[in-house]
């Protein structure tokens, strides 16, 4: 395997990702794992663009590092973590085990996995509008209208539950 | 992309599963462990975009353009998609939810430290 333009494009972004998944576990600071998680999917973004599911990579910005880190940083606000600095992480037994389980875990299903795959190289012709947002359109309301409408009631349900939580107070 | 085997997209996924499933172990703190969540989701869906584009995305010059093959090969380049769609509406609904319930055990509790944490212990 030679190296490539594009595999040093991919190394640039999957670099970064990899480090900012790392920054979302180590720091000690909650702001400051969400601001990583936030680098780490606008990150995956590009990835998904380079795999040339656009539709699928801005929606990625849009839900996640839009919508859903928002809702994160407002709760760390409203609950004023980030000052209060309030865990201490304790060094306990459960740190090593934790370690050692991410290790091996990785370990075991890379080395399963990857090897498998390191040959397989990408197509030179790809299905016309592959990941455009007409072809995600068209079949999300044709062949998957089931599964849509089940995702819309679940996250209708999403809703009427969280503002149901954060009105009333459990005594 | 051309000249970046799947191996590559495999092996960061992996990396980001496992990383957040330490991370869930690892860390008290109940916003934290939200985000580790979202990590491994992240890479499962990354997992998902990478098979469907490699395995399925690729055409088939035996088939002819518009014939009912080719609509099934669009049919089955497009599954990996749908399941990214899928999980990332799950996981917007699975976060609303949880952070409403970390809300309300603060108000509760003005700790939300997941080793003190238990209510449920009688």
């Amino acid at each position: 395997m030679s190296i490539t333009p594009n595999l040093l494009v991919f190394g640039a972004l999957a670099g970064p990702a990899a480090l900012a998944a790392i920054g979302v576990v180590a720091s000690k600071n909650a702001v400051r794992s969400a601001l990583c998680l936030v680098v780490n999917f606008f990150l995956l973004a590009f990835l998904y663009f380079t795999l040339q599911a656009e539709m699928l990579g801005i929606t990625q910005i849009v839900v996640y590092a839009g919508a859903i880190m928002v809702l994160f940083l407002f709760v760390i606000m409203l609950l004023n973590l980030g000052s209060l600095q309030l865990f201490d992480e304790k060094k306990d037994i459960k740190q090593p085990i934790g370690i050692a389980l991410g290790v091996s875990l990785a370990g075991m299903l890379a080395a399963v996995v990857v090897p498998n795959f390191m040959k397989v190289d990408d197509a030179k012709k790809v299905l016309p509008n592959y990941g455009s947002p007409q072809a995600v359109g068209s079949f999300l309301f044709t062949q998957y209208t089931v599964p849509f409408e089940g995702v819309a009631i679940l996250l209708l349900v999403g809703v009427v539950g969280s503002i149901l939580l954060a009105k009333r107070r459990i005594s | 992309m051309v000249g970046v085997p799947l191996g590559a997209y495999l092996a960061l996924a992996v990396f980001m599963f496992c990383t957040g499933a330490a991370g869930v172990i690892i860390r008290r703190n109940p916003i934290v462990i939200f985000m580790c969540i979202e990590l491994m989701l992240n890479a499962v869906n990354l997992t998902f975009l990478s098979f469907a584009r490699y395995k399925f995305a690729m055409v088939d010059p035996s088939v002819q353009e518009g014939s009912r093959q080719a609509l099934a090969a669009a049919d089955r380049a497009i599954g990996g998609q749908m399941m990214v769609v899928f999980i990332m509406a799950v996981a917007a609904a699975e976060v609303a939810v949880g952070l409403g319930i970390i809300m309300a055990i603060y108000r509760l509790r003005d700790n939300i430290d997941v080793d003190e944490l238990n209510l449920l212990k009688s």
